[in-house]
């Protein structure tokens, strides 16, 4: 079993490694044939100056979706930096190279593929893609220095060492960014909270949510909370709809979205609702779309924005993938041009002066015009607000 | 009034889950009534029912009440073919052996369920439009008068079924003394693959109910309610019929005011904290005979 993991992970490098010197986008080809590959690749890409990126992130389990959308938005990323010549360093180009292992989203499984891919030569790590397993192996790569950027581990603690970066905005600054638009932007001062008190994500946004209405002079009427695993919240929402309540914020995941917003059309409540970004995905879950009609969710990504970037990104995407990309996808893409960035900017491979770089780039990506990091690791970005329109999603403006 | 109004909403969200747990506590109390097994796969037959009524409207495109015919009559064949497989042959066996046997059907009617339609939940549309009715300023969803209608007629029939026919009567000789009921003529076996085949059905109905309620549709989907439902058939007196709808609906609208009026975290809690008093006070439960142990 463990030999057959390494033969595939071997694979799969080789596919890559195939496909970043073709450049030609084809990564759909099978494993099979990708193990045909394996001697070819591994002898064109020992010529160039080659700089490897670690991925780490689930690839099975419960999370894989992540954690896919994860490789692939990395690989069109380093496809089109490496036809496009690769990265300049001085007077040196690098070719970028993507190895990937599996962690499957849990924390034991983070260490033994971070080991991983440091024995295979990493000069930065993407990930890991959940917070859990990313803040497992931050000290890790905090003691071996070496640049760690995650592109969605949104818990606080994932970056809390100095080498450690993210793309992705963290649970308490999407609550703050929400709070805003509910009460400055859009003018609620009475607003309802239904919130998740078995997951980290939503209570984070929940609770600076809170603290921010209360700082921009709303008022919460109701905090209402449910388990992770409930499917029935008409309790809730009866007390909510007892309340004076003018708006129901939902930091939640899409398919708990679901059920709260069926629920609540069919006791007749008509107020409208906010959300965060796990929302996004809702209206391939619902059954009625108009059970969502009008919502407004903050997005770090819109795979429909007509600016020239993302719909490059999105044709790229889907003629690789077959599918439509989502804010993870977008993140890694972001995440690869922030390497890149820092690359040139450091005039260096060496992880200290990368890590010293990553405070003085801006990145123009997906997720965001003119990207900053702080020394802290934390993303200066704007964020999207999408609202539900005719049953599509929209940009809110 | 916003007040009372909210009151008698929160009460009838307790109506409405409470039906639920009722329903499928009919069939649990059912099955130890006649059988005395504690059937744990019975939260997933009503999974099982869910995803054929998902077969057949969805991929078949069947008309709906054909549809809902045959996902009775699946679940009616697969609660038997169970018993057959997994029950017949540990008859004799210690009840544990059975309750365990039970615990491993229930996790392969769900890892069966997860290979042919993998972990992500299917949305479903309801197939029971029914329109809501307001009274006063208190709104009720139509799929909860369906719900609590289909639960008292299913009550009524099954007390009529087990105290008034022949076969009902070989029912209860059967949960009485095996060994007389089949000296006095009674197919033992045939009367305990009814029973199974009843028990299953009105799972079958209320895996429709559940999924028109909830529209979403998962592997797992039976789990909880089946345990709750179990509360509830203990809480109500386990094998007596009228037990288990009284039980069902206690718990449901316990379950709905503690979490309305005291806490979301606390209402589990409390559901089986009130089922810990219920028992310490009255061992066989609210409506469950007390019965002398043969010894």
């Amino acid at each position: 079993m463990k030999k057959m993991t390494k033969f595939m992970s071997v694979a799969l490098a080789a596919t890559l490694a195939a496909a970043s010197l073709t450049a030609c986008g084809g990564s759909g080809k099978t494993e099979t044939k990708a193990a045909d590959e394996t001697k070819a690749a591994g002898e064109a890409t020992a010529d160039g100056e080659v700089f490897t990126i670690a991925g780490i992130g689930p690839m099975t389990g419960d999370a894989a979706s992540y954690g896919i959308s994860v490789k692939q938005g990395a690989e069109v990323a380093i496809n089109e930096i490496n036809a496009a010549g690769g990265v300049q360093v001085g007077d040196t180009t690098y070719t970028l190279n993507l190895i990937f292992e599996d962690d499957e989203a849990t924390e034991d499984k983070a260490i033994q593929a971070y080991n991983a891919v440091m024995d295979q030569g990493a000069d930065a790590i993407l990930g890991c893609v959940t917070s859990g397993a990313c803040i497992a192996i931050t000290d890790l790569t905090a003691e071996d220095g070496i640049l760690q950027i995650t592109p969605s581990g949104s818990a606080l603690d994932c970056t809390k060492n100095d080498n450690a970066f993210r793309v992705c905005f963290t649970d308490p600054a999407q609550g703050v960014s929400m709070a805003d638009m509910a009460v400055e932007t859009l003018g609620y001062k009475k607003i309802a909270v239904l919130y998740d008190n078995s997951s980290d994500y939503s209570m984070g946004i929940k609770e600076a949510f809170e603290e921010e209405v209360a700082a921009k002079g709303g008022e919460i009427v109701a905090s209402e909370a449910f388990a992770g695993s409930d499917v029935d919240f008409n309790t809730q929402l009866t007390s909510i709809k007892g309340t004076d309540a003018e708006v129901i914020f939902v930091p939640a995941y899409y398919q708990q979205v679901t059920y709260i917003t069926k629920q609540a059309k069919e006791m007749g409540m008509e107020l409208p609702f906010l959300g965060s970004d796990g929302w996004d995905g809702v209206l391939g879950t619902v059954t009625d779309a108009s059970t969502v009609e009008n919502a407004i969710f903050l997005s770090p990504f819109f795979a429909a924005d007509p600016s020239d970037n993302v719909t490059a990104f999105v044709a790229a995407y889907e003629e690789a993938y077959k599918a439509t990309p989502d804010q993870f996808a977008a993140d890694a893409y972001d995440t690869i041009y922030a390497m890149k960035a820092a690359m040139e900017k450091a005039g260096s491979v060496e992880s200290a002066d990368l890590i010293a770089a990553m405070t003085e780039i801006t990145v123009d990506g997906l997720t965001g015009e003119g990207i900053t990091w702080t020394a802290d690791g934390e993303p200066n970005k704007g964020c999207k607000f999408i609202q539900i329109k005719d049953g599509a999603y929209t940009l809110y403006e | 009034m916003s007040l009372i109004n909210n009151l008698i909403e929160q009460l009838i969200n307790g109506l409405r889950t409470g039906s639920i747990y009722a329903l499928i506590a009919l069939g649990y109390t059912m099955v130890y009534g006649i059988a005395k097994m504690i059937n744990f796969a019975h939260g997933d037959i009503i999974m099982v029912g869910a995803y054929a009524l998902y077969v057949f409207t969805s991929l078949l495109g069947l008309p709906v009440p054909v549809c809902i015919i045959l996902t009775i009559i699946a679940c009616a064949v697969l609660g038997v073919l169970v018993e057959r497989i997994a029950y017949k042959p540990l008859r004799n066996a210690p009840s544990l052996a059975v309750l365990i046997t039970a615990i491993g059907v229930s996790y392969f009617l769900q890892n069966v369920a997860l290979l042919i339609f993998k972990a992500t939940p299917i949305p479903f549309g309801s197939v029971i439009k029914v329109p809501s009715i307001k009274i006063g300023g208190v709104h009720i969803s139509g799929i909860t008068i369906v719900t609590f209608a289909v639960t008292v007629i299913a009550m009524v029939i099954l007390t009529w079924f087990i105290n008034k026919t022949k076969a009902g009567s070989a029912m209860r000789a059967v949960s009485e003394d095996k060994g007389a009921a089949s000296l006095m003529g009674i197919n033992v076996n045939k009367t305990i693959s009814m029973t199974f085949a009843i028990g299953s059905a009105l799972a079958a109905v209320a895996g429709i109910l559940f999924i028109c309620q909830y529209e979403s549709l998962s592997p797992t989907l039976g789990a909880l309610p089946g345990i709750k439902a179990f509360v509830a058939a203990v809480l109500g007196g386990i094998g007596s019929i009228p037990g288990a709808m009284l039980g069902g609906i206690v718990l449901g609208i316990i379950e709905s005011l503690s979490k309305a009026y005291i806490s979301t975290q606390l209402a589990d809690a409390i559901v089986f904290g009130v089922l810990v008093i219920v028992l310490l006070v009255k061992p066989s439960g609210l409506l469950g005979k007390m019965k002398a142990e043969k010894v």
